[in-house]
């Protein structure tokens, strides 16, 4: 009886801390949120997908820095994702049973869990140093660099789930190892490849820190890409340490629209993962 | 079911055959064709002194078997005998994987499939291949045939038609997808997936089919149905089937090997080996004292 009890009551302790854990992280995430999305949406008007970055006092928006991201994250995406998903395809397919496999994968989780700054200031050194002058370019290198260890992990791990019989039924029907992996290991693991490379732009997409070592800032519209370009976590960035007011305010509306980015792609993957269990 | 792929193609051994083989009808349950026994059956593949390990492991002894043309052999034995081991090397599955050898020979129409200059992807395609669990590819019914012939023939649309459709029949689904042809593979019941992959590769037109345990997924009806197409299909490709289910192995085979722990024990015409076995070990499985 006594057993039970002290059972019971160390159940309950257990579940109390639990719940409060729980709750101090979901209390933390609704403040922040409600904070984002008042102040965003207060501060969010046609002007800010219409006008580029003002001078202190004067009207404007966050055209260049919105146009920056894109191009930027694009041109990282297109970079990394490609080296990304052929290193996660050799480790998968090629090289499941080598060590070098086993090393690859050791140094892509050090990647993975660097911190992005010293990403910035690896890129710093090779492109801005030797170009003499920050760019656009070396802002997608840096992020390409962020992307690769997403996609090479997320890659490796759908396509170890594709059913190893799968791959057996295609090998017996003489079919080259080349032309199972495009057109059975890729197309089962589909849904998984995508995720992978959605969670890739959602997590580039929100860096700073190595955009601010490599295309630094512009307060003018360019899309010049050997010239600085802007983007929006190196305006949020200036804008919200400002003392002006409508700066802020514009910091608010670009920290707004990252997060309903970033979201938005966070759900499609939950979504097409969703789909991929379910069948 | 009327027409079967494989009547088009040239015959892959047309020459040596000795006796034609009588059409008999599906009869569950009967004694192996007997008469067929004694006259030298044309050899389509024979396994001489092979050695099998995973790492160092052995798991197949100096085993010794053949496979008539156009026959089915049935492969028993309790868990872990090594038969699917065996139906493995017939096609070098186990070469996906590190680690795993073979030695001794096994031939195909006389050429060593074991040799390492041996170029896998033909060879599998004259020796195909049916696994346990139904493995539809992730596309529609009709990409699912369509796809591994590609490979092989530059085939026109109404070609390609015709070809899926005599594959489906000769696996006995046709009527059953000939609706929903385009509508996913993995959108069938497991016995229909089964089938679904027994057409494909029959579309292929191999000549050799190679079943492992392909009934173990499935419910009564569904084997019923395969164990009758499989019968069918002996009259066009030599067959080997692996099976845990000895009525199975009588309905639907000539010959029979019994393994036991990595070796050939017994091998004869299913008959014989199910009534008057040779040795002690084969009584003992077959009457149900182990395994």
């Amino acid at each position: 009886m006594a057993l039970a009890a002290t059972r019971k009551l160390r159940s309950s302790i257990a579940m109390t801390a639990c719940v409060a854990a729980a709750a101090i992280g979901l209390i933390a995430l609704a403040l922040i949120l409600g904070a984002l999305l008042w102040n965003g949406f207060t501060s969010l008007n046609l002007a800010v997908f219409t006008q580029n970055t003002p001078p202190p006092g004067a009207a404007g928006g966050l055209l260049n820095a919105i146009v920056g991201s894109l191009i930027m994250t694009s041109l990282g995406v297109a970079i990394g994702a490609p080296l990304g998903l052929l290193a996660g395809t050799y480790m998968a397919e090629y090289g499941r049973y080598s060590k070098l496999t086993t090393v690859v994968r050791f140094i892509n989780d050090i990647l993975l869990s660097a911190p992005s700054i010293v990403i910035g200031l690896f890129v710093y050194e090779i492109t801005v140093m030797q170009m003499g002058h920050f760019s656009g370019l070396a802002g997608a290198i840096a992020l390409a660099l962020l992307v690769v260890p997403v996609v090479v992990r997320t890659t490796e791990d759908m396509l170890n789930l594709v059913p190893g019989g799968l791959r057996e039924a295609a090998a017996s029907l003489g079919l080259p190892r080349a032309l199972i992996i495009r057109h059975i290991a890729y197309k089962a693991a589909r849904a998984g490849l995508i995720t992978g490379l959605l969670l890739a732009v959602a997590r580039v997409s929100g860096e700073t820190a190595p955009l601010l070592f490599t295309a630094l800032n512009n307060q003018f519209f360019s899309t010049n890409l050997n010239a600085p370009m802007a983007s929006l976590p190196a305006v949020i960035f200036q804008f919200a340490l400002s003392p002006y007011k409508d700066w802020q305010n514009l910091a608010w509306a670009g920290a707004l629209l990252i997060t309903v980015t970033v979201l938005a792609l966070s759900i499609t993957a939950r979504i097409l993962g969703a789909q991929k269990t379910s069948k | 079911m009327t027409e079967s792929p494989a009547q088009e193609t040239a015959s892959p051994v047309p020459e040596s055959e000795t006796q034609p083989l009588p059409q008999q009808p599906v009869n569950p349950g009967a004694p192996a064709r007997e008469a067929l026994a004694g006259a030298a059956l044309p050899l389509k593949m024979s396994v001489r002194n092979l050695d099998f390990f995973y790492g160092d492991n052995q798991a197949l002894k100096s085993v010794n078997v053949p496979l008539y043309d156009r026959h089915a052999t049935a492969f028993i034995g309790p868990s872990g005998c090594g038969k699917s081991t065996l139906l493995r090397v017939l096609n070098r599955m186990y070469d996906l994987y590190p680690g795993q050898r073979a030695t001794g020979d096994v031939l195909l129409d006389g050429e060593n499939v074991l040799d390492p200059k041996l170029d896998l992807n033909s060879l599998r395609a004259r020796v195909g291949m049916v696994f346990q669990k139904p493995t539809p590819f992730p596309m529609t019914i009709y990409e699912n045939i369509a796809f591994g012939v590609r490979l092989y023939e530059n085939l026109g649309k109404a070609d390609m038609d015709d070809r899926v459709e005599k594959a489906l029949r000769g696996a006995a689904i046709w009527d059953e997808v000939k609706d929903k042809l385009n509508a996913s593979g993995l959108s069938l019941s497991g016995g229909q997936q089964q089938r679904l992959c027994i057409a494909r590769t029959v579309a292929i037109q191999p000549e050799v089919i190679l079943f492992d345990e392909p009934c173990s997924a499935l419910d009564p009806i569904s084997t019923a149905k395969v164990e009758e197409l499989i019968d069918e299909l002996r009259n066009h490709y030599t067959i080997a089937i692996v099976t845990h289910n000895m009525q199975q192995a009588v309905r639907v085979s000539q010959y029979t090997a019994f393994m036991y722990l990595g070796e050939m024990v017994e091998f004869g015409e299913t008959g014989q080996i199910f009534q008057t076995p040779r040795e002690s070990r084969t009584q003992d499985y077959i009457t149900g004292r182990f395994g």
